[in-house]
């Protein structure tokens, strides 16, 4: 009986719901001390006097520290996407080295007291001066020094990429899509705000913090301290929601290491709500363009596809728009060109689906006007044009498109559908429906990935890596990995984690989390199996001493051969035969080549119903079906669950997320739950989730492709094409809201 | 936040007594957006008098078919009072499309009319905000002001009242009952609620000593078929783009009495006098429905932003009026 695919429930399950599991915040070891960051009110210029008077005689306060009392990082921080498995600080700079501000929410003073209450109390107390510059925070602020990206990621991603002439396929195409849209910023609000406690035991330092990269983060804090990799140690048990706001390490983690050293005590710091637009980067406000050539029965003769942006002074960071857009499709001729504006803003960093959700809502938005202008259903225009290799001419490592279209369709209902816009009213509202591919890029930049497996001679297992839970489900998938690769029962064997003393595992990012772990433990609990099995055929007291070991198979830790009928040993009588108190073996995944000839796309198709009450400019998405061919599924419902948070977000992109800088003062304007919305319970919709498993040899010993962003690819652009064909009317911008919905004069409704 | 002291009022005269003490005092009844504003900074009180003992909780029926409702009744026991579900079906709907379940059941009624507005520049601690700082002026005139008021604007606050339930008793001519020193009041619920003008920082006609005790709420037979819509772009857990509490009552196709007030547009909760004048006597038609309400929109003044709140103010009030009519038909 093997557990991988089967729907086991959450191994920390009860934990988390009696609140027995503890997030970093919660952690508190003898004489914590509490630490609060105040944050520049400016968005440019300098700090010109701190008056921290009244804080330092407030009840409580240890310490009040400026960029005079704060050391010089050891060596300045480049950024460096984390799935590379370095040092990976989320932007090219450290705060409070100096005077200047760069962005608002910028740390420049921190404040230690005894408890949480006072360390804020003092730090309202603080009064910093600041001589204010000029800010650019918008793309209409900075639009006239917009520059071509060369690189972006730190080198990593060219900014622009072409093959064939696509003026001229546009000017052979028989007609021509043409779509813009504006796209205002995005914060990702995990529900669990960022934390560390920072704990000095002489010259180590432990941390306790809430990322999803520990190794990252020990080894970006190391580098900024200029300590021995050795002397960090990171620690994180859970954590309450990343979707990238986690996945690179940000100043405020370096800066309550600092400040436990400077005031000789534990120090715990835990952002506010606010603060959480301001520490962990956000999604930038961009505009993206498209035009789309195609003969008249719908075939693509050329996509060119421009996306401008808002980055930070130190670093040429896009999210990547074009990975997908460049490669879906059977087309000769592409361009995709990423254009940046250097702002007063933080780096801008990983957001749920990062690029690839919105290069999609554009591409699949202007696949859907095609679909119209040629007269066919945009199911039949996708079919039509689907990539059956990559653009290199390589297969892909596994595909299911065609299959999750289909499906899809089949299950939402999709044939027979009146592709006239407005032909469904419904009372006051219109119904319409809309539907959209879904694919995500992997990337294999991930260093060799390890796990250890260990089995003790009662038969008890573990099985250990440094990844983190942060709700994807990694604990359990890793626990039923570990179980078949070893042979044993679910129930014999622990997955331990979120620790950097344990085999190495990179951050988990770029959906590649479950990927890496899978593999790393599947070949530790292999490597082990097979070292058991040899124990058993060496062993002359062994009952299968001497078999052959491809006969050999175990199930709950019991070996058994084909060879010798009747046969059996367990693991604990022969670890205990040979007087062994344990077992154990380590084992490395290594990832597939960076050229690796193989087309690397995950692919899904997005479905949506919705209605629209035109004239309040309304819309309610009743139904959300999605079919997805993540390679092998792991566990279905721990899939079920990440695909459909996925599908959420992507509604959520569509009609509620936004947030926008004052432009005159570069301070964002959404800072809370009330002001920047996310879904509640009451607009979520009938969510149906599919899959199309598919084989895939190369993405690693178990084929799995991860799940955790490809859901809320395409949702919005499938959403945004329900609501055209409720309307018969396109928004222009994200997220869409009433007055951009609301017909602008009054109209009888249909009837 | 600001360290506190805290203290517990026996009865209705020993709160009056135990703030009046405090030049820093204010009451504390749910705290759902006194501890908000306190954490935020802008309350700027130091003592807090915990009136929670107080024994202001009824809701009860008038035999005038009106309501009493006691100050601290929280928002979730006066939705689901029978008498407020049958008599004024409005107040309970817009009690119920309020905030969320876990607040509806600590925030009292009367911080519910006392609550302040979420305008993001009061609540930053930093901007120009005339309510917060009076003379710093006001960020949102020229600000990120999706959210914020078309009507009873000036140039000096453009801020949004928030309460929905406020928005129900303005229309059925509630009456706000408080204590203080020089004795009892009863307020009209219409009053009780300040333009900003030159003074944004004054919201209401009572002074900081000034308790709350009651709300009552007159009979009026056409209340049954009231209607509370509220429209956001969330469907819970949000302040409303524009809400409605509307009841009309017609004769023969013509309006004999209406009732239409709106919220999410107006810097007090809105009743919306000049569309009902302009109803009554009238035909109860969506044509005379949508002239009516462009009389209450005609001196609405739009900002970038919320411009578009003067015609989703208009439509809104017809649908409200529309539902309304539908419900004395069916």
């Amino acid at each position: 009986m093997t557990s991988v695919g089967t729907p086991v429930t959450r191994v920390d399950g009860p934990a988390k719901v009696t609140g027995a599991a503890l997030y970093s915040a919660e952690i508190t070891p003898p004489g914590t001390v509490h630490l609060a960051i105040v944050g520049s009110t400016v968005a440019a210029g300098r700090v010109t006097a701190i008056d921290a008077a009244a804080a330092r005689a407030a009840e409580g306060v240890l310490a009040v520290l400026t960029h005079d009392d704060v050391p010089a990082v050891a060596s300045p921080p480049h950024l460096l996407p984390s799935l590379l498995g370095a040092a990976a600080p989320g932007e090219s700079f450290f705060p409070m080295q100096d005077t200047v501000v760069h962005y608002a929410g910028q740390p420049v003073v921190l404040v230690v007291a005894h408890t949480y209450e006072q360390a804020h109390h003092a730090a309202s107390l603080v009064r910093v001066d600041y001589e204010a510059a000029p800010a650019i925070t918008t793309i209409d602020q900075g639009r006239e020094r917009a520059y071509d990206a060369e690189r972006l990621f730190a080198g990593l991603m060219p900014g622009r990429e072409e093959r064939g002439d696509v003026e001229a396929g546009l000017a052979r195409a028989d007609l021509r899509v043409d779509m813009s849209y504006r796209m205002a910023a995005n914060h990702h609000n995990a529900l669990e705000a960022p934390s560390t406690v920072a704990v000095w035991n002489g010259g180590e330092l432990t941390l306790y913090e809430s990322t999803m990269g520990v190794r990252a983060t020990q080894q970006t804090v190391a580098q900024l301290l200029g300590l021995p990799v050795s002397h960090v140690r990171v620690i994180t048990h859970f954590v309450g929601g990343g979707f990238g706001s986690k996945a690179m390490v940000w100043p405020h983690t370096t800066l309550t290491a600092m400040a436990a050293r400077i005031v000789g005590r534990p120090v715990k710091l835990m952002l506010t709500r606010p603060q959480m637009f301001t520490s962990t980067g956000h999604r930038e406000e961009q505009e993206q363009s498209i035009a789309l050539g195609a003969t008249r029965d719908g075939r693509l003769t050329a996509i060119r596809h421009d996306k401008l942006s808002i980055t930070s002074l130190f670093d040429d960071w896009a999210e990547p728009a074009t990975g997908v857009s460049s490669q879906l499709y059977a087309c000769d001729a592409y361009l995709g060109v990423h254009r940046l504006i250097k702002g007063n803003t933080m780096t801008p960093t990983f957001t749920r689906g990062p690029g690839e959700t919105l290069g999609m809502f554009t591409l699949e938005t202007a696949m859907d006007e095609l679909a119209r202008r040629v007269d066919l259903d945009p199911l039949e225009l996708r079919l039509r044009n689907v990539a059956t290799t990559d653009p290199r001419g390589n297969p892909w490592s596994s595909g299911g498109l065609e299959e999750c279209l289909r499906l899809g369709a089949e299950r939402f209902g999709w044939s027979g559908r009146n592709p006239a816009p407005r032909a469904q009213p419904d009372g006051d509202w219109l119904i319409g429906t809309g539907m959209a591919v879904a694919a995500y890029p992997m990337a294999f930049f991930m260093p060799p990935q390890r796990a250890r497996a260990r089995i003790f001679a009662d038969g008890s297992a573990t099985v250990a890596t440094s990844t983190q839970e942060f709700g994807t489900g990694v604990l359990t998938m890793a626990t039923q990995v570990g179980a078949d690769a070893l042979g044993v029962a679910l129930s014999d064997i622990e997955f331990q984690a979120g620790d950097t003393d344990l085999p190495n595992s990179t951050a988990a990012v770029g959906s590649a989390g479950a990927g890496m772990v899978a593999s790393a433990v599947h070949e530790a609990g292999t490597a082990l199996r097979r070292q058991l099995v040899d124990l058993a055929i060496g062993d002359p007291g062994s009952p299968l001493h001497g078999v052959d070991p491809a006969s050999v198979t175990v199930t709950a830790g019991r070996l058994t051969s084909s060879d010798r009928a009747g046969a059996t040993d367990t693991y604990g009588e022969l670890l205990g035969r040979n007087h062994l108190s344990d077992a154990e073996a380590t084992g490395t995944w290594r990832p597939p080549p960076l050229d690796t000839p193989h087309g690397l796309l995950t692919f899904g198709a997005q479905f949506a119903e919705v209605a629209v009450d035109p004239q309040l400019g309304l819309v309610r998405v009743r139904r959300l079906g999605g079919a997805f061919a993540p390679g092998r599924v792991l566990n279905p419902l721990l899939a079920r669950s990440q695909l459909m948070g996925g599908m959420l977000w992507g509604m959520s992109q569509a009609l509620l997320e936004g947030n926008h800088t004052d432009p005159r003062t570069g301070r964002w304007a959404e800072t809370n739950l009330a002001e920047y919305l996310v879904p509640v319970n009451a607009d979520a919709p009938e969510v149906t989730v599919d899959f199309v498993e598919v084989h895939d040899d190369v993405v690693g010993p178990l084929g799995a492709k991860g799940v955790g962003e490809i859901g809320q690819v395409g949702v919005a652009a499938a959403i945004a094409n329900a609501i055209f064909h409720a309307t018969g009317r396109r928004v222009r911008s994200l997220p869409i809201t009433p007055e951009t919905v609301m017909e602008p004069t009054p109209a009888a409704a249909p009837t | 936040m600001r360290p506190l002291t805290y203290s517990r009022a026996r009865d209705v005269d020993d709160a009056l007594a135990l703030v009046a003490a405090g030049p820093d005092s204010a009451f504390l009844a749910g705290g759902t957006t006194e501890v908000d504003l306190l954490r935020a900074g802008v309350s700027r009180s130091g003592h807090l008098v915990d009136i929670n003992d107080l024994p202001l909780t009824a809701v009860e029926d008038r035999p005038d078919g009106g309501l009493h409702i006691g100050a601290l009744a929280r928002m979730n026991d006066v939705a689901r009072a029978p008498g407020v579900v049958h008599r004024f079906p409005a107040i309970s709907r817009a009690l119920l499309q309020g905030a969320s379940e876990q607040l509806r059941n600590m925030a009292s009624l009367g911080g519910n009319l006392c609550q302040r507005t979420r305008c993001p520049y009061l609540r930053d601690g930093v901007s120009a905000c005339n309510k917060r700082e009076p003379g710093t002026g006001c960020a949102a005139l020229d600000g990120p002001n999706r959210g914020h008021a078309v009507l009873g604007t000036s140039d000096h606050c453009i801020a949004t009242h928030p309460s929905d339930v406020a928005v129900a008793l303005v229309a059925f001519d509630a009456v706000v009952h408080t204590v203080g020193a020089a004795g009892a009041r009863a307020i009209a619920a219409d009053d009780f609620f300040l333009l900003p003008g030159e003074t944004p920082e004054i919201e209401h006609p009572i002074g900081r000593d000034e308790l709350i005790v009651g709300i009552d709420v007159p009979g009026t037979p056409i209340a049954r078929n009231s209607v509370y819509l509220k429209f956001r772009d969330r469907q819970s857990y949000e302040f409303a783009l524009v809400s409605v509490a509307a009841a009309i009552e017609v004769d023969a196709g013509i309006v004999t009495d209406v009732r239409l007030a709106l919220g999410g547009v107006g810097t007090k909760p809105w009743r919306a006098w000049r569309a009902e004048a302009a109803l009554v006597g009238g035909p109860a038609t969506e044509a005379a429905f949508r002239r009516a309400a462009a009389v209450e929109l005609a001196d609405a003044v739009g900002r970038e932003q919320n411009a578009f709140k003067i015609e989703l103010a208009q439509r809104a009030a017809v649908r409200g009026l529309n539902q309304s009519l539908k419900g004395i038909r069916s």
